[in-house]
């Protein structure tokens, strides 16, 4: 820590994450705004970890950050390929349209 | 003190380009945004003293995540203006995580509720941790947390690989084994007139 208020990072992290919370609720129709806003959501959590295990001197956060940032690469790659090959099917990708599992 | 301004910059300009991500019109746009939030919170990491993980979400979210969501919304080709926002529906509960958060920011704000964090936190020894603690405490302590997280990353590699691969008709492939099996019964030896070709046509 240089100085740096951890009430700082905590409200910019949780001012990022309200972002990324709020823009899942306002695309509710567009997938790739979702991802992108998790994308948010996930770099918001990483921040606090990293800004609290600075704080205390714990390497533990530092490890969470790297699971957080595997499972959120994965998921992205994964994500994306289901958008794409669902795009080949229905040339659309619009959320509210995606009803087939309704039968 | 220079390095809380440059931190608050930095912040700033976070929380400034995270709107255009979430609320903007161009997903392309959003995209190219996402980066450069990653690229302030990079900065951010920098001035905490965590340099490697600001390294590591350079190199993973701006080299290939980023790069992923560009090449996935070139590829779709979707018109943008036939998503419609409609909004209506979830105005409400908006608005309500909206006010509740912006609360929550406010009293963050004032410094009342973090004051005893900062109060209790050990700033006899600033030192950073260097890379080599990452390491130490990654391969033994969180082994079996860095084996799983490969894992992950395996299982997400070959299942997109496998959900995107796909066989068109008409493309002409080769095809090894056909090839290795094929006796010499299926090689015919010719010896075409020299100008005539192989119909003997002229």
């Amino acid at each position: 820590m240089i100085g740096i208020h951890p009430t700082q990072m905590v409200f910019f992290s949780s001012a990022l994450f309200i972002i990324g919370v709020l823009g899942i609720l306002f695309n509710r129709s567009h997938i790739i705004r979702i991802l992108l806003s998790i994308e948010l959501i996930l770099l918001a959590v990483s921040m606090n970890f990293v800004a609290f295990s600075t704080l205390h001197h714990a390497v533990s956060g530092f490890i969470f950050t790297f699971l957080i940032l595997t499972v959120a690469a994965a998921e992205s790659a994964i994500g994306l390929a289901i958008l794409i090959i669902y795009f080949r099917e229905t040339r659309t990708i619009e959320l509210n349209s995606m009803t087939k599992l309704k039968g | 003190v220079i390095s809380e301004f440059l931190f608050n910059v930095f912040g700033a300009l976070a929380l400034l380009s995270s709107l255009p991500v979430v609320f903007g019109r161009q997903p392309v746009h959003a995209a190219l945004f996402l980066v450069f939030v990653f690229l302030n919170a990079a900065a951010m990491f920098v001035l905490l003293g965590a340099e490697f993980i600001a390294m590591m979400f350079m190199v993973v979210y701006v080299g290939a995540v980023a790069v992923l969501f560009l090449f996935v919304l070139m590829m779709l080709d979707i018109n943008v203006s036939q998503i419609k926002r409609n909004v209506q529906a979830e105005m409400p509960l908006i608005l309500c995580l909206g006010a509740a958060f912006a609360a929550e920011l406010g009293l963050l704000a004032t410094g009342k509720v973090m004051s005893t964090v900062s109060e209790k936190s050990p700033q006899t020894e600033p030192s950073v941790i260097s890379i080599y603690d990452i390491g130490h405490v990654l391969y033994t302590d969180y082994a079996p947390y860095f084996q799983m997280s490969g894992a992950v990353l395996l299982v997400a590699m070959i299942g997109a690989i496998v959900l995107t691969l796909r066989h068109r008709e008409g493309v002409k492939r080769q095809d090894t084994t056909e090839q290795v099996l094929r006796g010499t019964d299926g090689v015919t030896l010719v010896n075409p007139l020299s100008g005539a070709g192989l119909g003997g046509r002229q």
